[in-house]
């Protein structure tokens, strides 16, 4: 390689993360710690009602009898909990009437990462619930929105507003028995979305939540929920990017989604937490739990997602397919640089007839990283005629990564059809050098071919987000390859 | 001159296969270079490309006023320099057009020209693959994938005629060719025959020379050019075998 060339690539791979910024607002804040005063406090500066608070409780005393879960193929120091505080809110919150009305520095941080609210009320229709740490700080749209029947609003809001939904189907698809983590969200869940589309309504925009952690040590508990009645259609999109912190920010959110008699659900993410310096000090951990429930016959849940940061990252967006019909599908390219560690796949419970999931799982490693793809296909015993085709593909860039995938196949019914293929490449020398020889440079080059690997997942995300992705992988595998 | 070539020395892992070559190539010349297996020919047009593979021990190569071993594999290509590859590598997903697209830009940005709009790109695409009789349906097709070894060759023609360079190394392009899929990718190199570029034919046996007439011809064995000549040099080769040319060198004085 010439001088040039390495130094080009040194100087790329010495690059920092380029949404590391903090922005300073005056904060509200309760001490460090948890335990069930905490949780009362958190729930009485939220305004919340009795029965919210009484359930958070006991979310709180079930996790008080369990165990950190060992099994996962990602190693980090453990969480103390009693080390974050629980909640953290901008001082004051108006009520706004406008953009011009929200704090500058809020604004500057969005135009940092390049999505000025204003632009996208102008562009065609995304309407944004902007998650400034725990509390949302804008919601647009939400007049067109209104017309339609349509609920788009922050948890706590919908808490308030909308009991009803709220109590009927909170915790319905992740109970806070659940996991570890799902029962630590479910007792101090700091604010998060919610989505309602009424019987038969197509959501004739993509609605969108960018999530932030900004607030030093400050762990990060969003609930989200999306119910699509009868009939009705929502495509959900999810992004997000953090500052640079040094101590390890745990992350552990719940979605639940649900889907009842011919009704759609798309959920799209596109997740950029700080993954860690170079030696893997700080960055994120991401250890959500993400779940839909396809309930009624003929409804049909996708996820997909495109992970690039966090230190590490540790979900299993799932689908129980309940209602006959159902159609469950994943879509997923995780990328793992450095010291980054994934451990990531879906779960696909087949219970109902003719229940047909998809799983598409891109796993990239370079440097240093762990990457590994879990994925469970389970036909339960009823599930009739279920379908279910798997790929899993890795691919390597460099020799210090690994690749792992840990499919698991639960098969109860024995007219069940599942497919499994599962390939592992590496970015070969020839093919870059073929593509130089081309007049495109190395990284670009790297770009280039990773694009092609990922092009399938990335075609199921609406355009402008693919464009966002794409820009995300190459600035992820940066300096990856020399 | 085009590239001048001066007393190249070159190894891989310490092994030395090249042990001084000399050639100068003029604007409008089409030079052929033969030799057995093992001679060399591949890794000459290798270290013109810049595969990092090689070192290069002594001597010099000058392209365009430029010393092109200061010059980094894309830079070599968007200063005019093309390699047809002998085994073209697959890119799973990445679309003829894509690369194309891609390529073309970067060499359009690295001359201070505008990128070319899609339109106009998709009608000089339109208009290139005709050359090599190549089916519209490659461009949307991914990079080499699932080629047959006649349409990898023949769409490393038709990258050439898109990318128009200065200089085109054809690397046993004719290997693995029927006679009607050689005939093609003959006439489609001879379209882009040019007094603004020079073409150097790398091949093993003679018939592509039938097709694609040589200017010059050079015969490289163990790593030197020992014999070179006109279009007829390629003829007396074919009739009487590398055995002659070994022969003759064995003869001659070391």
């Amino acid at each position: 390689m010439s001088i040039t060339e390495t130094q080009k690539i040194e100087e790329l791979a010495n690059r920092e993360y380029k949404y590391g910024f903090v922005t300073e607002v005056e904060e509200d804040k309760l001490p460090k710690g948890l335990n069930e005063d905490i949780i009362r406090q958190l729930s009485a500066k939220k305004g919340e009602p009795e029965w919210m608070l009484e359930w958070r409780l006991k979310a709180y005393r079930y996790w008080l009898t369990m165990t950190e879960p060992q099994w996962q193929n990602v190693k980090y120091d453990k969480v103390d909990f009693q080390d974050i505080s629980y909640y953290s809110a901008p001082k004051s919150k108006p009520k706004y009437n406008s953009l011009d009305e929200i704090d500058p520095a809020i604004r500057e941080t969005y135009n940092k990462l390049g999505i000025p609210l204003e632009e996208q009320m102008m562009l065609a229709g995304v309407a944004v619930d902007a998650v400034f740490d725990s509390v949302s700080v804008a919601t647009t749209f939400k007049d067109k929105l209104k017309d339609l029947g349509i609920i788009f609003c922050s948890m706590s809001e919908a808490i308030k507003e909308h009991p009803e939904l709220i109590k009927k189907y909170l915790g319905s698809v992740v109970p806070f028995t659940d996991n570890f983590y799902a029962s630590l969200n479910s007792a101090v869940f700091s604010d998060g979305s919610f989505v309602y589309v009424p019987k038969g309504v197509r959501c004739p925009m993509e609605l969108s939540t960018y999530f932030r952690i900004n607030a030093s040590e400050t762990g990060q508990f969003e609930r989200t929920l999306i119910v699509a009645d009868e009939g009705s259609y929502v495509s959900y999109l999810e992004g997000c990017t953090a500052p640079i912190r040094d101590e390890n920010q745990l992350h552990a959110a719940v979605v639940e989604l649900v889907a009842l008699d011919n009704a759609t659900i798309k959920y799209s993410t596109v997740q950029n937490w700080y993954p860690g310096d170079k030696e893997g000090k700080g960055g994120i951990y991401n250890f959500v739990t993400k779940r839909g429930l396809c309930k009624g016959i003929n409804s049909k849940i996708s996820w997909t997602q495109v992970e690039t940061g966090s230190a590490i990252t540790w979900k299993y967006p799932s689908c129980v397919l309940q209602g006959d019909n159902s159609i469950g599908e994943f879509y997923s390219v995780a990328v793992t640089n450095n010291m980054q560690q994934a451990d990531t796949g879906t779960k696909m419970i087949h219970i109902g007839k003719n229940t047909k999931s998809t799983i598409v799982s891109k796993g990239i490693s370079a440097g240093k990283s762990n990457n590994s793809y879990r994925g469970l296909v389970k036909i339960n015993k009823k599930a009739e005629n279920a379908r279910n085709f798997s790929q899993c593909d890795s691919l390597l860039i460099g020799d210090r990564c690994g690749a792992h995938t840990f499919p698991y196949l639960e098969i109860n019914n024995p007219t069940a059809q599942v497919e499994h293929e599962a390939t592992t490449s590496k970015i070969g020398e020839d093919q870059i050098f073929y593509l130089n020889q081309r007049g495109i440079a190395k990284e670009d080059a790297v770009n280039l071919i990773v694009n092609g690997y990922v092009k399938e997942v990335l075609a199921e995300l609406p355009m402008e987000f693919a464009v966002e992705a794409q820009k995300l992988l190459s600035i992820s595998l940066e300096g990856s390859v020399g | 001159m085009l590239l001048e070539i001066k007393n190249l020395h070159a190894s891989i892992n310490g092994n030395e296969i090249l042990k001084g070559i000399d050639l100068s190539v003029n604007f409008g010349e089409v030079h052929a270079i033969m030799g057995p297996n093992g001679s060399g020919k591949s890794t000459l047009a290798s270290i013109l490309a810049g595969k990092e593979d090689y070192e290069v021990t002594e001597g010099e190569i000058w392209y365009n006023g430029k010393n092109l071993l200061e010059l980094a594999p894309e830079d070599r290509a968007r200063e005019g320099v093309f390699l047809a590859f002998q085994y073209p590598v697959e890119i799973p997903g990445v679309s003829n057009t894509n690369l194309l697209k891609t390529a073309l830009n970067e060499i359009r940005k690295y001359r201070g020209e505008e990128e070319l709009d899609a339109i106009e790109f998709l009608s000089l695409l339109k208009e290139k693959s005709k050359l090599v009789e190549l089916d519209q349906k490659f461009l949307s097709r991914s990079v080499n994938e699932g080629f047959s070894g006649g349409e990898k060759k023949r769409n490393e023609i038709f990258q050439m005629a898109v990318l128009n360079p200065k200089l085109a190394i054809l690397d046993e392009t004719d290997s693995g060719l029927d006679i009607d899929a050689l005939r093609i990718v003959a006439n489609g190199v001879n379209k882009l025959r040019s007094k603004d570029n020079a073409i150097v034919i790398v091949t093993h046996y003679q018939r592509l020379l039938n097709y694609i007439v040589p200017d010059f011809v050079h015969v490289l064995y163990q790593g030197k050019i020992v014999k070179s000549g006109s279009k007829e040099l390629a003829l007396e080769l074919e009739e009487k075998g590398y055995d002659w040319i070994k022969n003759q060198k064995e003869e001659m004085p070391v």
